[in-house]
């Protein structure tokens, strides 16, 4: 197998942000080694490192591509129902939108480290709550309207008081937000937030015209390298190259972005042709039919998401530490991603994926041990516990239940499953009473832990651990080292307290025709970034 | 024929009043739509909110007046989840399924009719026997199964057609036959092998009939006898099924879209199903019921113009 190597992804108009970054991180507090070469050294939700070299975006060996006016069709799952993630919850629109369409003050690049956007640079005050943006002159909305200060500021304010989707609560921490002037922007936090800065580089950070907002369900005008272009309902989404893009054009005229129920249809287009890159491979096993290199690549990269099994943490024996314990012992984690997933990913030991800045290893935190995890489960008078699987209708669940029923029940743990669907999820796991013992869910977001486990019991895993809260709360109000140290504990704690059972962090794994270059080795944030994509 | 005619209208009318009652009660009854639209992370707050401005709130019956209302003045009404009109939406779908039926179903007619002849007429022989059980094989095999079989053989292994997708015929005519030939052929030809055992024994019974053992006797050939005189009274029952495949394909036409990647009706409602999209499966089952209806409407009316005994009723 190929592995594109991260610094694959090229793009013309990242030359433009290496440029610029260099001027980016001024006053800015201490940020990343020189260089920026290590991941660890930085948090890249603290913002405004300078470690645009690592930023993936770099040119390949060899000639600059040129923009061509070819087409490039990419095969997906999850169509959008709609354009407007204002309201619209799910990861499948700001995949296509977000990056390419709509454009954010920050990005972040594939080493997860926060580059700047249509700001071309920033500062934060001493005590973390006040943001200076030196917004990028000459840049325009596709409608032709240029994107101002005000702009942002209506954008901003847009999330706070429009937006009906969850996502949209990390807005709420704005105070303010000011234009100084038409590129100058200021923001002030209630009070400081170690990740706003990062959250400014997913959908809640989407610089809008407010000339567009009524429509923004069928249209999206945003200052991206391409515009909207089409919708077959059903069938696909279109994109086309935006001619007055404000850095480098786009280097492929126009992406297809067709979507698959079937993952078999979709692998049958790329044999066929008819799509030049599977951006999610359903079904790791069938990648043997693409094992021909000079015909293929395939990209076995990270992305953000966590495949776990949780476990009702509210709920009777499941609140009983010792039973989650015995529950991890009893798990073969490498054998359960050799089976389920063909070994594609990494086995992780608590709610974190390699490349969060405060990752550390915690995979063997519970070695298979099937006589350890008797032991417990007598302790805790639970020698013939029946347990329920609730599982959703999706491939990862589907192929990882079988084989944790079965190695479960070595351990004397007698587990049922049972199939639910998206809907009956939303009703009955996620919302009270949590009627569960556990399931089986990707949290795909970035930095989620304080969502997923914030150590109070509003949420579906119900873990309740005030210490956890503590040190998330301080973590994130706090300055970048202790802010670090407080993670790492968090997941340390969440480990030792078998809060649930981690899996592995689910790879990003992709097939394109060998002449597709540019595709990015890791899905790091909620795009599918297709601008420095091209064929040679 | 006439009262005929009207007492059918009437039975149509009725059906689909009832179909859409039914569709309504039934949708009301399951799931949150508000709850969907707002995800894994909604708070009790938003859904009732949500609720509200979706209209959830008022009693069942204001919001099936106000819905059937909208129905019939054309107006399907507009999506809360999509945003977008759901009757536009509807009607560029269901082109698509049309097309996709109605080639399935010329395919089906065009294998079924002398395959299920000439099995009739050979019938004591091994030709007639090879044939029934070429027919029985294709009703064992599921459509979809056929489509993947197709695809591997004629897209993935000699690539000369596409393995899927749709094109617009107005757009490009020839992409929009390649694109269909493998849909309409795994379509087709199961269904053409469901239709073959009726018309093999619809043909097996006029053969028995005193009127063609008479053309037979005046010096005609079987052969002649069967397709001057036997056809047109085989058709009858021929027909009832084909209007009762036409239907079953119609709503069954979504695996097959699946397996193909086309974006028809079926399609279009299990999407509309998955997202919780009430308003678009309302319209959706209501629309393919009115077909339904219209099929059998159609059909109906077509006996009466093949079998002359039937019009003077």
């Amino acid at each position: 197998m190929i592995r594109i190597r991260a610094r694959l992804l090229v793009s013309a108009a990242a030359v433009a942000l290496v440029v610029s970054a260099c001027t980016a991180g001024a006053g800015l507090q201490p940020s990343s080694s020189s260089g920026g070469q290590s991941t660890e050294s930085t948090p890249s939700a603290t913002g405004g490192s300078t470690g645009t070299e690592t930023s993936g975006t770099s040119g390949p060996s060899g000639s600059e591509p040129a923009p061509s006016d070819g087409t490039l069709t990419l095969g997906l799952v999850l169509e959008p129902v709609s354009l407007d993630f204002t309201t619209q919850s799910g990861a499948a629109i700001p995949q296509v939108l977000l990056d390419n369409v709509y454009e954010t003050l920050v990005n972040q690049a594939q080493d997860g480290t926060i580059v700047p956007g249509l700001a071309e640079k920033w500062t934060v005050s001493p005590d973390g709550k006040t943001y200076d943006f030196t917004l990028r002159s000459g840049v325009t909305f596709s409608d032709g309207q240029p994107f101002t200060a005000d702009d942002a500021v209506f954008s901003i304010n847009y999330v706070k008081t429009k937006w009906t989707v969850n996502v949209a609560g990390a807005m709420k921490v704005v105070a303010s937000a000011t234009a100084v002037s038409p590129t100058e922007l200021k923001v002030v936090l209630s009070h400081p937030d170690n990740l706003w800065l990062f959250k400014m580089t997913t959908r809640i950070g989407a610089m809008m015209s407010p000339k567009h907002v009524n429509a923004l369900a069928t249209e999206a005008v945003g200052t991206g390298p391409y515009v909207f272009s089409n919708w077959i309902h059903g069938d696909s989404i279109t994109l086309t190259r935006n001619p007055h893009y404000w850095g480098s054009p786009a280097l492929e005229k126009t992406i297809v972005f067709k979507y698959f129920k079937d993952p078999t249809a979709m692998n049958n287009a790329l044999l066929t042709g008819q799509i030049q890159v599977i951006t999610t491979v359903q079904i790791p096993q069938a990648l043997k039919q693409f094992d021909d290199k000079s015909k293929y690549t395939i990209v076995d990269g990270t992305t953000n998401g966590k495949v776990m099994m949780t476990m009702n943490d509210g709920r009777a024996p499941l609140n009983d530490v010792r039973v989650r314990q015995a529950i991890n012992y009893a798990l073969d984690k490498e054998a359960i991603l050799k089976g389920a997933w063909a070994g594609y990913g990494t086995v992780i030991g608590s709610h974190e994926v390699p490349t969060d800045p405060w990752y550390v290893d915690l995979a063997n935190r519970y070695p298979h041990d099937v006589a350890k995890a008797k032991q417990l489960l007598a302790e805790a008078g639970q020698t013939h516990l029946t347990l329920t699987l609730a599982l959703p209708p999706v491939p990862y669940a589907a192929a990882a239940a079988p084989i944790i029923v079965s190695q479960l029940a070595e351990a004397g743990i007698t587990v049922k499953t049972t199939d639910v669907t998206f809907d009956n999820r939303l009703a009955k796991i996620f919302a009270k009473p949590y009627d569960y013992d556990l399931t089986i869910i990707n949290h795909v977001e970035q930095y989620d832990v304080t969502t997923v486990f914030d150590g109070t019991p509003d949420y579906y895993t119900q873990y309740t651990n005030p210490e956890v809260a503590r040190l998330e709360a301080e973590g994130l109000a706090g300055d970048n080292e202790p802010f670090i140290k407080d993670f790492q504990q968090v997941m340390r704690i969440l480990a030792d307290d078998a809060a649930a059972a981690w899996l592995w962090a689910f790879p990003n794994l992709m097939v394109a025709d060998a002449n597709v270059h540019g595709l990015p080795q890791n899905a790091i944030g909620e795009s599918l970034n297709v601008f420095g994509l091209y064929t040679s | 024929m006439w009262w005929q005619i009207v007492r059918r209208l009437l039975i149509f009318l009725i059906s689909a009043l009832v179909a859409s009652i039914v569709v309504f009660v039934l949708l009301t009854l399951v799931g949150d739509p508000a709850r969907t639209i707002l995800g894994t992370e909604a708070t009790p707050q938003g859904i009732a909110e949500m609720r509200h401005q979706m209209g959830l709130d008022r009693p069942v019956i204001t919001q099936y007046l106000s819905w059937a209302n909208g129905m019939l003045h054309g107006d399907f009404g507009t999506s809360f989840v999509t945003q977008l009109p759901i009757g536009p939406q509807i009607g560029e779908r269901l082109l698509v399924t049309l097309w996709l039926v109605a080639g399935g179903m010329v395919v089906a007619l065009v294998v079924a009719l002398p395959l299920g002849t000439l099995a009739a007429l050979w019938h004591r022989r091994v030709a007639g026997w090879i044939l029934s059980g070429l027919s029985q094989l294709g009703i064992a095999v599921p459509a979809f199964l056929a489509g993947i079989l197709l695809i591997a053989a004629f897209a993935v292994e000699l690539g000369w057609l596409p393995s899927g997708g749709y094109v617009v015929p107005a757009a490009d005519p020839i992409g929009f036959l390649k694109h269909m030939m493998l849909p309409w052929a795994s379509l087709g030809l199961v269904q053409g092998a469901v239709l073959a055992r009726y018309v093999r024994s619809a043909v097996l019974d006029e053969m028995e009939q005193d009127y063609l053992r008479t053309a037979r006797a005046k010096g005609m050939t079987v052969w002649r006898a069967v397709i001057r005189h036997g056809m047109r009274n085989a058709s009858i029952p021929v027909l009832t099924v084909l209007g009762v495949q036409m239907i079953t394909v119609l709503v069954g036409a979504v695996v097959v879209e699946q397996v193909f990647v086309i974006p028809g009706i079926g399609s279009f409602l299990v999407d509309s199903v998955a997202r919780q999209d009430r308003l678009a499966v309302q319209g959706i089952v209501v629309t393919i019921v009115v077909i339904s209806l219209a099929v059998s409407f159609l059909v109906d009316t077509a006996y009466a113009l093949i079998d002359p005994r039937l019009r003077r009723r």
